[in-house]
């Protein structure tokens, strides 16, 4: 967890470091930071990894509430960098580093429940791992699951739709149970899950090879293909949204972009699948990092330091070393001033790459990606009897419950073209360590939010639609629970908002020949798309090196903590 | 394990597997002999324990450690001590469970440690042990046997039993035990009427709405078919059993001759009786499902006639389970009479306790019914079988003046009853008929089969009037269906055609109108009018609703696809049936016509006697095989006379119990057989007429 710097600002007497000379420098202990040092130091490289931080995780961490607006809104007198006035030594140029914005339209309200300090804050969320997906494998492989305990999502999914929140039901058993669905929506849904079952084990070898979906299908639109296999409108939501993932509107009257394949969906539903019942103790297909997800780039840090990585943290990075042709990154001067060779740099993606003569690629430099996100706090659970859930909604299902509420506004009718994209929330509860619980209190629940966009205002936007339509405010007068009286919903009390925060992220990451910065938290649910970029680096730079081999865990390597097989 | 593909065995290490062997053997033979030697000590039953761990399939092994246990324990008398021997068999049962989950030895050693009763059960222990083994397997049914086990042994309320079977269901419904543990609970709990489980109705619509959630879900799971075709059945047979039919049926009139002078519209309501020659009255009663306990204080007989002996109730069925739906006694009249006399027989069934269902329910609907036997002596002997027999091959049946045969609506007696259907079980069906038709089948038996019984049970309950003709419109969409399903699954064709079999007959003879078409009274070639029924070529491979022809006496069913006769023995007044170019493959196929008294010519020509190497049939006979049948005298007069009785013992069985006039049985692979001509007027010396030549 992170802790508050004990010592904050007082950072002027940094240790010296020794050797002056490494294999990999790396900068920012982010998961793909982190990842890659345990990948390098298992590989039997020399690392050196600093962190300007007092704490793990740069942009990955999870932070005690109260530091939170500090952290999204960092005080910009800050001098990023006191060490430039050192003189350039020897054949290398000092080129200063300078720390970028990330965060941006930051807005918090309510009052901060107390003690204040017991809430720690994903910056990450919402996000999961699947139980079967890439970064289990890793953590298992390079023995980081020894150092973070998880627990399951086991409240299942739930899909906002028409008001009101229904269940996903993602196997036979939960179609079965199901007591919303009508007895033709089982049959075409459960039909449609087995002939994805079905393509699943065909493909593995392991079933009747008949199962296979034709190549031509693969290729179409999911929606298409879940048209084709006749699932009802609220069907194709859930499939298209709550299980395979679906970001944006594939149900729209113009074909987008974003329109993810048959393929692309089966594959998730695939991942779904293999992740239930992956491990004994894990209901569901997604785990959760008992104390927040800035456990898990600590774990990785915990491995690489094992195999022989040097951790320094309160440490950032002043300037890079440069050749004489200003081509290749030969290091890098510490705010110390030290001055430390490297054969390779990887720097924090909060880190502004500074403008080089070398060709410089920056993708989608004129449009970065975007992501809204939203942090709650509130009283009850959104579901009865469930603890841990996620709530999707999928594109354009807010509008249609504000039309419904109240046609005439105009405001609402211009909102119609507003929510473009998915808007997950993973609500927590108090079984996890990361909210509170007093005995004799009401239990308190935390819940993450977040839609990508590419407008600021509008995902915002959609981020506190999307939590007034699931909690009420918390009267002036402050009391709770309020009747709630929109159409379709359960006429239950609805869960009352308690303090909230809505921020904006930016999704960047540049990379130059020799300079390499990793990818920023993006807007997916899981860690798939990071963990296939960090991969691609650490390939990069050593061809010929295995990522992470199983070998590299320590010998109690089998048993993970999480697995009770 | 369910569901899971099978693997290969992986190749064993065969130094390992042989030194396995011989430490098997080897604890076998140690074991075994201080069984013998009554060996009891700590390590002779240690070894025992070393034995079963490996092979928890060692019966002997758990009979010695029976005997061990009892042995020592009579000698403890601490109550501790009694308790923890006890725990180490019980032990001893885990480790073995844990070796093989599915040994009978290791469930039966533990219920038979539980029954004992030496220590109080843990329950704790036993049903933590139940949940790990059903969360490993939850169909491993040696465990719900013993969850029943325990549960009656601790009185377990069924409620709470209910709702476990409803976890299991919810964690996986297909799951065939959870699912018959529920159909047995929720059985008692009608039964005792339990709070919540007073309405049969209630309880059956909600069974109905949960398991269509499951077949909707999954229509290939067959589990939770299997328990809507328990429901189906709850929902569409009456509670009780009831009479649907009795020969003679009510204001019926018997002769014993008939005199062609007196052949007269008006005057013919008399029926000729063949047996009343023998001064025998077959009294025959047909209920809805099979009861037992038919005897002479459950029906009463009330007539001036004397009957000899005691009056004896047999079962007319090819199974021992004394479980009938047709019951016959045949009366001998024992008094002379004078000639023209009438004498009526009353015949009543009473509510009785006697009379009981499989499912446990008694007969209460009684029924009076009379009829009357004219006994003439003095008329002249009709020698019925003068001449051979000769089936009319004729498309239509011509009616022989106005010689009707019986009238019909005589012959059923519980319309009534029937009638009584509560309108809830029609609603349900229809329901569930409705429902049905909207699952996207995708060619799935299941759910064709499942429509076609539910229309068939909607069917038998439009019995009369104009509800027939819905009736008949359920038989036809029933029909297509089995139709569907004889192409679509034809590993169980036999089975479909079968039933189709039944709804033809269902449909041929439910009402008056239909019937008369295929009915007529034949005269010729004697004087005796005789009711004739004729249903030749209509691909029937069985015999159904037997109980509308038990007054035929001559039918004919030839050129059909008959395989089994069975449901035939209800025809106590056939005298000649003709089943000629059928699918008989086999003497044991036709047992039933074994209990028809009074068969005097049978036509089996062109059937597959003899073409089967292998004969089906021959074990669900009566047979010495079957151990129904003492070793038969004729046997052994066969033997005498030098007839291969290895060979043709089914046939030697079959004509033994007949008494036949005429046969013919030309065209079947055993008729050309050495030696079976002789054998067969060896074996019937009252035959007249073999394969059309005179014999006698």
């Amino acid at each position: 967890m992170a802790d508050e710097p004990a010592a904050a600002g007082a950072g002027q007497d940094y240790p010296t470091i020794d050797p002056t000379s490494f294999d990999v420098v790396l900068c920012g202990t982010g998961l793909p930071e982190s990842v890659l040092a345990a990948a390098c130091a298992a590989a039997g490289k020399t690392v050196l990894h600093v962190d300007p931080s007092p704490f793990y995780g740069s942009l990955y961490s999870s932070i005690p509430l109260p530091s939170l607006s500090s952290f999204l809104s960092p005080d910009p007198s800050t001098p990023s960098s006191t060490a430039a006035a050192a003189a350039a030594s020897g054949s290398h140029t000092a080129v200063d580093l300078h720390r970028r914005g990330v965060y941006s339209e930051v807005e918090t309200s309510g009052a901060v429940p107390e003690p204040a300090r017991r809430f720690t804050v994903d910056l990450v969320g919402p996000r999961v791992m699947y139980c079967a997906d890439e970064a289990v494998d890793l953590l298992l492989r390079s023995g980081g699951s020894h150092h973070v305990e998880f627990k399951s999502v086991d409240g299942g999914s739930l899909l906002y739709w028409e008001g009101s929140l229904y269940p996903v039901p993602d196997s036979k058993q939960t179609i079965f149970k199901d007591t919303t669905l009508k007895l033709l929506e089982k049959n075409v849904l459960y039909r449609f899950l087995k002939l994805v079952q079905d393509h699943i084990a065909a493909t593995s070898g392991a079933g009747d090879a008949a199962g296979i979906i034709s190549e031509e299908d693969l290729d179409l639109p999911f929606v298409k293909f879940l048209n084709q296999q006749k699932l009802s409108p609220k069907m194709r939501a859930v499939v298209l949204y709550a299980i395979a993932m679906a970001d944006y509107d594939q149900d729209g009257p113009d074909p987008c972009e974003k329109l993810i394949t048959t393929r692309e969906g089966i594959q998730t539903i695939a991942l779904y699948s293999s992740s239930v019942g992956r491990f004994a103790n894990a209901e569901g297909a997604f785990i959760y990092p008992m104390y927040g997800h800035g456990e898990l780039p600590q774990a990785f840090c915990r491995c690489a330091a094992v195999k022989g990585a040097l951790y320094v943290l309160r440490m950032p990075v002043a300037a890079l070393l440069m050749d004489e042709e200003k081509k290749h990154s030969v290091g890098a001067r510490l705010a110390s001033g030290q001055d430390i060779l490297c054969k390779q740099l990887i720097i924090d993606p909060s880190y502004k790459i500074p403008t080089l003569d070398v060709p410089f690629d920056e993708s989608d430099s004129n449009c970065p990606r975007k992501v809204a996100r939203g942090i709650c706090i509130f009283n009850k659970s959104v579901k009865q009897d469930a603890s841990n859930v996620l709530v999707v909604f999928p594109p354009k299902c807010m509008v249609m419950l504000f039309l419904l509420v109240d046609p005439v506004s105009i405001l609402d009718l211009a909102l119609e073209e507003q929510q473009v994209a998915t808007v997950r929330l993973l609500q927590l509860s108090s079984n996890l360590a990361v909210t509170y619980r007093k005995a004799n209190l009401t239990c308190r629940f935390m819940a993450y939010l977040s839609t990508p966009c590419t407008d600021a205002s509008t995902g915002k936007h959609c981020i506190k639609k999307a939590m007034d339509a699931l909690f009420s405010p918390l009267d002036s007068d402050g009391s709770q629970g309020q009747l709630a009286t929109t159409s379709g919903s359960t006429g239950d009390v609805k869960p009352t908002l308690i303090w909230s925060c809505v921020y904006v992220q930016e999704i960047t990451q540049g990379t130059s020949s020799s300079l390499l910065s990793c990818p920023m938290p993006d807007e997916n649910l899981d860690y798939r798309n990071i963990l296939e970029s960090t991969k691609k680096l650490f390939t990069d730079i050593y061809p010929d090196e295995e990522f992470l081999p199983k070998k590299s865990a320590p010998v109690h390597d089998d048993e993970d903590s999480d697995s009770g097989e | 394990m369910h569901g899971r593909p099978r693997r290969l065995a992986k190749p064993v290490d065969e130094e390992a597997a042989s030194a396995k062997a011989a430490k098997l053997r080897d604890l076998q033979v140690q074991v075994l002999q201080n069984h013998h030697s009554r060996t009891y000590t700590k390590e002779a039953i240690g070894l025992s324990f070393k034995l079963l761990e490996i092979n928890p399939e060692a019966y002997t092994a758990w009979n010695y450690r029976k005997l061990a246990f009892q042995h020592n324990v009579k000698e403890l008398s601490d109550p501790e001590a009694i308790r923890s021997a006890v725990d180490d068999e019980l032990r001893v049962v885990e480790v073995a469970l844990r070796q093989n989950p599915k040994s009978y030895g290791a469930w039966y050693h533990r219920k038979w440690l539980l029954n004992q009763k030496l220590t109080p059960v843990d329950s704790e222990r036993e049903f933590g042990l139940l949940d790990k083994l059903l969360k490993v397997d939850a169909r491993n049914f040696h465990g719900w046997n013993y969850r029943r086990f325990l549960a009656r042994f601790m009185g377990v309320p069924d409620e709470e039993e209910l709702k476990y079977t409803m976890d299991k269901i919810g964690d996986n419904f297909s799951n065939y035990s959870a699912w018959h543990n529920r159909s047995i609970l929720l059985s008692n709990l009608l039964i005792q009427q339990s709070k919540g489980f007073e309405s049969k109705q209630k309880v059956f619509s909600e069974e109905f709405e949960l398991v269509t959630q499951a077949l909707f879900t999954d229509p290939s799971d067959q589990s939770g078919w299997f328990y809507h075709l328990w429901l189906l059945a709850q929902t569409s047979t009456p509670d009780k059993p009831q009479l649907i039919a009795s020969w003679p049926c009510n204001g019926a009139k018997l002769s014993s001759s008939f005199i062609k002078e007196k052949v007269d519209q008006n005057t013919l309501s008399s029926i000729w009786c063949h047996s009343l020659k023998e001064r025998t009255v077959p009294i025959v009663l047909y209920f809805n499902e099979p009861v037992k306990g038919l005897n002479q204080s459950s029906v009463k007989l009330k007539s001036y006639l004397e009957f000899g002996k005691d009056i004896h109730w047999r079962a007319l069925s090819m199974t021992d389970s004394g479980y009938s739906n047709c019951w016959a006694t045949y009366l001998q009249i024992a008094n002379e009479c004078s000639s023209s006399q009438q004498y009526s027989v009353e015949v009543s069934i009473l509510c009785s306790e006697d009379i009981v269902s499989r499912s446990g329910s008694n007969y209460d609907s009684p029924v009076h019914f009379t009829f009357t036997i004219e006994l003439i002596s003095d008329s002249q002997d009709i020698d019925l079988f003068d001449k051979p027999v000769a089936w009319s091959c004729s498309e239509s049946l011509q009616s022989y003046g106005n010689c009707e045969p019986i009238p019909f609506d005589l012959l059923t007696i519980t319309s009534a009853l029937i009638e009584e259907e509560s309108n809830w079980h029609f609603e349900r069906l229809s329901e569930q008929i409705d429902l049905f038709r909207e699952l996207p089948d995708d060619n799935s038996k299941f759910v064709k089969l499942t429509l076609a019984r539910l229309l068939l049970a909607c069917a038998a309950m439009k019995s009369c009037g104009r509800s027939l003709i819905e009736r008949k419109r359920y038989c036809d969409e029933a029909l297509g269906h089995l139709s569907d399903l004889i192409h679509l699954d034809p590993s169980h064709k036999q089975y479909y055609e079968d039933e189709r079999s039944s709804v033809l007959m269902d449909k041929l003879t439910c009402d008056m109108e239909t019937f008369m078409k295929h009915c007529s009274v034949q005269v010729q070639p004697n004087s005796v009018p005789l009711n004739h029924v004729q249903l030749r070529g209509l691909s029937l491979t069985c015999v159904g609703f037997a109980e509308r022809l038990m007054w035929v006496q001559v039918l004919d069913l030839s050129h059909n696809s008959v395989r089994s006769v069975e449901g035939l023995e209800a025809l106590q007044q056939l005298v000649s049936l003709n089943i000629s170019n059928n699918q008989i493959s086999s003497f044991t196929a036709l047992e039933p016509l074994t209990k028809i008294m009074f068969l005097k010519v049978l036509d089996l020509s062109f059937n597959e006697i003899g073409a089967h190497p292998i004969d089906t049939t021959r074990y669900i006979c009566s047979s010495p095989f079957s151990h129904k049948i003492e070793a038969c005298e004729a046997f052994e007069q066969c033997q005498k006379k030098n007839f291969n009785v290895e060979e043709y013992w089914d046939a030697l069985l079959f004509f033994k119990s007949l008494k036949l006039k005429q046969l013919d049985i030309e065209g079947n692979a055993i008729a050309s057989k050495e030696n079976f001509r002789t054998l067969v007027m060896e074996l019937i010396p009252s035959l007249k007429w073999f394969d059309g030549e005179c014999v006698n």
